[in-house]
């Protein structure tokens, strides 16, 4: 009845704030005072992916929340455009035997409530984040103790040498681990924290937020930068604007239409076919910051006939071509690259060893010989299709082409992503709610190492969708923790790629890029996986 | 009148009820899962049940049935499995532009259409008629979004007359509602116009043949008196039903229109919570729908009173 009647209050505010609004409005346009007042903020309106409805970066690997993620909060450590660990909140030393890191905290650290940040807030945040991040739980398993011995002071302590341990907790995806207050951090890594208290360089503004419609950041005046040029996530967040407002636009023609009318001054992602419309603009920048983009895969069901077959599994990767996968799916070369390497080209664990059928445009009849070996009965392969996300419609067509092509009975089932996100957890029949062979894409930082990506885990029931025990995999992965050199680890990467393209574990399809738009207003935006607003200006 | 008034009231409470059973019933058996939608792609299977226990999804259907009825009958909504904001308040927000939405545009529909339809009714088989009748055809078969794209490309781009799109609350500055307002107002108003404009034709046709008109015209009665005192007063019942049908479709969400013009509406937030299997926002949105219609019949049905005194409760 309370709730009611706060609705009723909102009406009658409401209207009373139309009058009051249509008398101040007059008697603010007659002094001038309205402009004056906007000449002097510096507001950014952009327009993101997708809506903020999730607002724990800990709980939800959803970019958007990660995106928000890093407006307002920090991290303890951060990978720079080289993929090297950079201290951000905190130095570190590392022990001559590897088992114990020290981190200590910079000066000037303080959360949007005035309180400093201290270690025991770094520690709470940390153990949180262990139990939701699968990087972070490789760590834990091999953690002695995680502790704060003063206020600037973490110490952590491994029972056996973990040397992917600052890359791990600098990772810029899926899960970084932002550092909250104890109070928060302390509570269940399965409920999403409803205090938003960050220490990052932008505080979220709780009374303007709108659940998938629009989110207030404002320029947090106790941020002290760390010294040096941004770089990725590392380096100096000067922030130099006063607002940055993220909106919501379900309709990309309008976002279109509202930055060429000045409306907005950036769009994160632009539909490949609407670019034409802004290239035209002298006031629009259209360009790609982020060279590493999404990897497009597909992943079988190692639980249920056909795909249980290794070689089934070998025939239906050799059918694939991921050139006509991307021209469908993206269309402009410009914006796709060809790649048969499962940690992305670009990263520097990249190898495309067994990927020369992907990447060579299929063998079919390769895959029909490949076929006919393993005894294939024509058990259907149920093939999910969502249909109501623009990114992932065209590869289920296209393979299931090539897969009928090979011999496969393909049997392409169309829904929308919640029904096959639902479906995907099944591990029934396919015959009785189960699947075969699904979908999905992953930015290329969230899969460029074997410690996250989540595709390689072969614990069964344990690992992810499709369930395969591969008990190879999981000793190469453990391999790869020991790796205590670049060139080790590099040298186990390529012995995973080999395996997993043998093993099929999943189909790399490619990559694509998408392009960003920004008002020529903006100046100062940095080369990033995800996009950030320190160090960016606008001028009128 | 007043016990009338009760019945249609009271009568309002078995119909609640079943919505409620059927809605919850149909989205639980409805593929889907929040969780999935909370954790994101990488969640292992174990993740994603262990949300599904924090949010209550594990818990059998007749507790959270029983949860959710007693969190009604105290008048809360309950709070959004996504982003665990209270039901009540994320329709508070999104309610308004809404309402504002459907309120001009309705305002603007009768304000163009009724004289439309009695000019077409007046002029019948002449140009006027021919015409509106045209305008009606058009207004019918253009699909909304296509009207919505044309006139941004007129006014927003091409003019610079008019914002592209967003929405501002009337308390922000009149201007600053109304240059927003008017164009997704305009692109809904073209199909509630042609609607509008045919009923108030067909009706108005029909009551001009009567004999009063005939005897009010042969006493030397103005024309426009005969017109809209006379003639469009009796024909006012069904262009009533149609208005107010418009208004409760309009409440309902306009999807479409608050996509092309990014209207933080109601339409929105019922699509985006279906999209996400956001029950709790769903239920809310749908109860609170059919309450509405209900409502607005009874008006409606009211009305008919004021027009015709011949109709009694």
């Amino acid at each position: 009845m309370l709730r009611i009647r706060e609705t009723l209050n909102q009406f009658r505010g409401h209207t009373r704030g139309a009058v009051t609004g249509i008398m101040a409005a007059a008697l603010l346009a007659g002094t001038g005072m309205a402009t004056q007042a906007l000449a002097q903020e510096k507001t950014i309106t952009a327009v993101m992916h997708s809506g903020l409805r999730v607002l724990d970066p800990i709980i939800t690997t959803a970019h958007i929340s990660r995106n928000h993620g890093y407006m307002i909060y920090d991290v303890l450590v951060a990978v720079d455009e080289n993929f090297e660990p950079q201290p951000q909140m905190a130095d570190w030393t590392i022990s001559d035997d590897n088992l114990t890191y020290t981190f200590t905290l910079r000066d000037g650290l303080k959360f949007h409530d005035g309180e400093p940040v201290t270690a025991a807030d770094a520690v709470a945040s940390l153990q949180r984040w262990g139990k939701r991040d699968s990087g972070g739980q490789l760590i834990f398993d091999v953690t002695e103790s995680l502790e704060a011995t003063d206020d600037k002071t973490i110490v952590w302590t491994l029972k056996e040498p973990f040397p992917a341990l600052l890359d791990t907790v600098g990772k810029q995806s899926a899960l970084p681990p932002f550092i909250m207050p104890e109070r928060v951090a302390s509570g269940s890594a399965d409920e999403a924290v409803t205090d938003y208290t960050g220490s990052g360089p932008f505080i979220f503004v709780e009374e303007e937020y709108q659940p998938g419609v629009s989110v207030t950041y404002r320029k947090n005046e106790d941020y002290v930068p760390r010294e040096g040029a941004p770089s990725w996530m590392a380096g100096g967040k000067e922030v130099k604007v006063d607002t940055v407002r993220w909106v919501t636009m379900p309709d990309a023609q309008t976002a279109i239409n509202a930055l060429l009318s000045g409306e907005i001054d950036y769009i994160e992602q632009v539909q490949i076919d609407l670019l034409p419309l802004l290239e035209a603009s002298e006031d629009v920048v259209v360009e790609t910051r982020d060279d590493l983009g999404y990897q497009t895969i597909g992943r079988m069901n190692f639980k249920h006939p056909p795909f249980d077959n290794q070689k089934i599994r070998q025939a239906a990767q050799m059918a694939l071509s991921q050139e006509d996968v991307l021209a469908t799916l993206i269309g402009n070369p410009q914006y796709y690259k060809v790649c048969g390497a499962i940690f992305g080209c670009g990263t520097p664990l990249a190898d495309e060893t067994g990927s020369e059928t992907l990447t060579s445009g299929g063998d079919i009849e390769g895959a029909k010989k490949l076929l006919e070996e393993a005894g294939y009965d024509n058990t259907p392969v149920v093939l999910m299709q969502p249909t109501d996300v623009v990114s992932l419609t065209a590869q289920p067509v296209v393979a299931a082409q090539a897969l009928r092509q090979a011999g496969f009975n393909v049997d392409m089932q169309a829904m929308d992503w919640q029904t096959l996100v639902t479906r995907r957890a099944s591990q029934a029949k396919p015959s009785e709610g189960g699947w075969n062979l699904f979908f999905t894409n992953w930015m290329v930082p969230e899969i460029n190492s074997p410690l996250i990506s989540p595709m390689l885990n072969g614990r069964g029931d344990d690992a992810w969708f499709g369930w395969p025990e591969d008990q190879k995999i999981e000793d190469l992965r453990a391999e790869f923790i020991k790796a205590d050199t670049p060139e080790k680890q590099k040298e186990v990467a390529s012995r995973i790629q080999a395996h997993n393209m043998e093993n099929v574990l999943y189909i790399p399809l490619g990559q694509y890029i998408m392009p960003q738009a920004r008002s020529t207003k903006l100046t100062g935006m940095i080369a990033s996986p995800v996009p950030v607003f320190w160090n960016v200006d606008k001028v009128e | 009148m007043l016990g009338y008034i009760i019945r249609r009231i009271l009568a309002v409470i078995p119909v609640m009820v079943i919505v409620a059973v059927f809605v919850f019933l149909l989205l639980r058996l409805t593929p889907g899962d929040p969780a999935a939608i909370i954790a994101g792609d990488m969640a292992t299977p174990a993740q994603l049940e262990r949300i599904r226990t924090s949010l209550g999804l594990n818990d059998p259907l007749h507790v959270q049935f029983i949860t959710w009825v007693g969190l009604l009958l105290q008048g809360e909504l309950g709070t959004s499995l996504i982003s665990n904001t209270p039901v009540t308040s994320m329709i508070g927000q999104r309610i308004w532009p809404t309402f504002n939405i459907a309120v001009l545009t309705i305002v603007l529909s009768v304000l163009i259409a009724v004289p439309m339809g009695v000019l077409a009714a007046w002029r019948h088989r002449t140009w006027a008629d021919y015409a509106v009748m045209a305008f009606s055809v058009l207004g019918f078969s253009i699909p909304v979004f296509v009207i919505g794209y044309i006139f941004i490309q007129v006014f927003s781009l091409e003019l610079r007359w008019l914002p592209v799109q967003g929405y501002k609350a009337p308390s922000e500055g009149l201007w600053a509602f109304l240059s927003r307002a008017i164009l997704p107002c305009l692109t809904l108003a073209t199909i509630y116009v042609a609607l509008i404009a045919r009923m108030t034709r067909a009706s108005m046709l029909e009551v001009l043949g009567e004999d009063y008109i005939r005897t009010a015209r042969a006493k030397g009665v103005a024309e426009q008196i005969v017109l809209f005192r006379h003639a469009l007063r009796n024909a006012a019942v069904p262009i009533m039903t149609i208005i107010g049908t418009g208004f409760a479709l309009l409440i309902g969400g306009v999807v479409v229109t608050e996509s092309v013009f990014n209207i933080p509406g109601i339409g929105r937030l019922t699509v985006d919570a279906v999209l996400a299997r956001d029950y709790p926002v769903i239920q809310a949105m749908i109860l609170l729908t059919s309450a509405l219609y209900v409502f607005i019949n009874l008006v409606i049905d009211l009305s008919y009173t004021f027009f015709d005194p011949r109709i009694r409760y």
